[in-house]
């Protein structure tokens, strides 16, 4: 599989502060890249320096096999973006937004004008085509700006945050767009503080924190290495904590403790715990799910990636007993 | 020698690379904006002109002696041409600039195409210099018709504008590529564009200024602009005009790559 963005020793200092402090990540063609983190990760720093607006500061980036410092119009041609912040033309309507925007990478006219129409219907705004682009609802006004950033029909589309401060209908609607691009084998690099859309959409991701790689891997693979199959989520008073634990010891890969609730990571199979728990005195209420990569982010990072401290918080995990 | 001197000369040259096609392209955008709200833009432009002309002309006139053998209406008519568009570019390149940069973020989505922020600055500049010619030249007709341009060189006044627009567009984007706040444009139009429009001889003739005033004047961009515009108005065409125009281009072109560098300085971090 070609290599379409590389980054070795990927280094940000905005007036010393490290944003990014040296990452190596490579991105294939055809796959949907996750970057996930808290605010203030460096996620979007990170996919700002690979549209080319701010420079790197120390390391390498290519993209396309260029040098982002070398060469950002050629670059800047052959990808798409969709900004955090919607930046549409606020005066224009839905099709004259495309069809500006169609005028920068120098598409003709006939040309822009029919793609900008496959465009919405694509994504369900033929209707809306002539309206103001103020008097469209966000979900839309956010489609919109996937749509513009496909305009030139570019080989890679770097989504930032696309669905933050989106109703959930609106966001499954953007992940099932999404979805069909990445099937079409359009390359996306996504960023998301929502686990369940990296979950949903990405092939391959990396967890960051303040400006460094904590894991990386495939959504399935990092949550079964990290935290096993399940969760066991417990009702506890703190002070009984320990004996707790030390009774289910070698059934469990790990624990966390965030306030009143005790998260037992579970490798495989829940019986033996469950029977331990069942008859004991210390756990008020407890309930088992899928474990999901929030527990995986929440162990690597000791938060939630509502970017709150979690109070009381403790980790462990164990070698694993055969 | 000449392997040495010749980086150099490239790099003032890549100064005012961004004078291109691309730029073009961000021009072209904001006409595109400007076809659809061009009446509300215009009327404002012109309305409060014709105001001045008014109340200044028929007003104050009636009760000042000729000027240099011309009534008061007509001493003023050319300084009105030049200060509406002049306004008209500092408007654009300040607070509409601002709206799109800030608070629409246009420059950041047109950075994310083929399109690189020097050229974005320098199409607003070119856009701003188009509203101040459009402006000015509307102002011209309807002076024009009111008999206060009695020569045909007054056909030589939207390429002076040309200048102007692009004079006032520049200093404007400078504060654009500075302020923190929207509010602080007032600091412009108070400190740059309010003194130029009062003392570059619009309403008076600066021989009655001491003599220290009349060579700060010299310094002022809307000075040379007023003398060109109503030297043209009134057909006292002479080799003198070359002289003011020179000190514009050289203006032009020392400013140009300020507001680029301001801008960059400002949004690419």
């Amino acid at each position: 599989m070609p290599v379409i963005v590389e980054a070795q020793n990927l280094q940000k200092n905005y007036n010393g502060f490290p944003a990014v402090a040296g990452i190596d990540f490579k991105i294939q063609k055809g796959q949907c890249f996750g970057i996930l983190g808290p605010n203030g990760a460096g996620k979007t720093t990170v996919v700002v320096m690979i549209y080319c607006f701010h420079p790197v500061s120390g390391g390498k980036l290519t993209v396309f096999g260029k040098d982002v410092n070398n060469d950002p119009r050629a670059i800047k041609k052959r990808l798409g973006v969709v900004p955090q912040e919607n930046n549409l033309d606020l005066e224009l309507s839905v099709r004259e937004n495309l069809l500006i925007y169609a005028g920068y990478y120098g598409i003709k006219k006939d040309v822009a004008e029919k793609r900008a129409k496959e465009l919405l219907y694509f994504f369900g705004l033929s209707d809306k085509a002539g309206h103001e682009v103020d008097k469209i609802s966000g979900g839309m006004k956010r489609r919109l700006t996937i749509a513009r950033g496909l305009i030139h029909t570019p080989d890679l589309l770097i989504l930032d945050e696309p669905t933050t401060g989106l109703d959930p209908q609106s966001r499954r609607l953007i992940w099932e767009h999404l979805r069909q691009l990445k099937k079409k084998g359009l390359t996306l690099i996504l960023t998301t503080h929502y686990l369940e859309e990296a979950t949903q959409l990405c092939d391959d991701l990396i967890i960051m924190d303040k400006g460094i790689i904590l894991e990386e891997g495939k959504p399935a693979d990092l949550i079964k290495k990290q935290v096993g199959a399940k969760i066991v989520e417990i009702d506890i008073e703190p002070t009984h904590k320990n004996s707790l634990i030390a009774s289910v010891q070698n059934m469990i890969s790990g624990y966390q403790l965030a306030g009143n609730t005790l998260y037992l990571f579970i490798p495989e199979d829940e019986t033996a715990v469950m029977k331990i728990l069942n008859t004991s005195n210390y756990a008020d209420a407890y309930q088992i799910r899928p474990a999901n990569l929030e527990d995986v982010f929440l162990k690597l990072t000791g938060r939630g990636l509502s970017y709150e401290e979690v109070s009381g918080y403790e980790s462990s995990s164990f070698a694993k007993t055969s | 020698m000449k392997a040495a001197a010749l980086p150099k000369l490239h790099k003032w040259a890549s100064y005012y690379s961004p004078v291109n096609r691309w730029a073009l392209k961000v021009f072209t955008r904001n006409l595109f904006v400007f076809r659809k709200t061009w009446t509300t833009n215009l009327v404002f432009n012109i309305v409060e002109p014709l105001l001045y002309l008014a109340a200044l002309g028929a007003g104050l006139g009636m009760l000042v002696e000729d000027i240099e053998g011309m009534s008061y209406t007509q001493f003023i008519a050319p300084g009105i041409i030049a200060t509406s568009a002049m306004w008209a570019a500092a408007a654009e390149c300040s607070y509409d600039s601002f709206v799109r940069m800030y608070y629409q973020k246009i420059y950041h989505a047109i950075v994310a195409t083929p399109i690189n922020l020097e050229e974005v600055v320098t199409g607003e500049l070119l856009y701003g210099t188009f509203k101040s010619v459009l402006s000015g030249t509307v102002i011209m007709s309807v002076v024009a018709v009111l008999g206060l341009v009695p020569s045909p060189w007054a056909l030589l006044i939207p390429v002076v504008l040309v200048l102007n627009g692009m004079a006032f567009s520049q200093l404007a984007m400078i504060w654009t590529g500075i302020v923190p706040k929207i509010d602080n444009f007032a600091y412009f139009f108070t400190l740059v564009i309010t003194p130029m429009f009062l003392f570059s001889g619009v309403f008076f003739p600066l021989d009655v200024l001491p003599q220290v005033l009349q060579q700060l004047a010299w310094l002022l961009p809307l000075y040379h602009i007023v003398a060109l515009l109503r030297s043209l108005t009134l057909g006292l065409v002479s080799i003198d005009l070359l002289f003011h125009v020179l000190w514009l281009l050289v203006f032009i072109l020392i400013i140009f790559p300020l507001p680029q560098y301001l801008m960059h300085r400002r949004l690419i971090k």
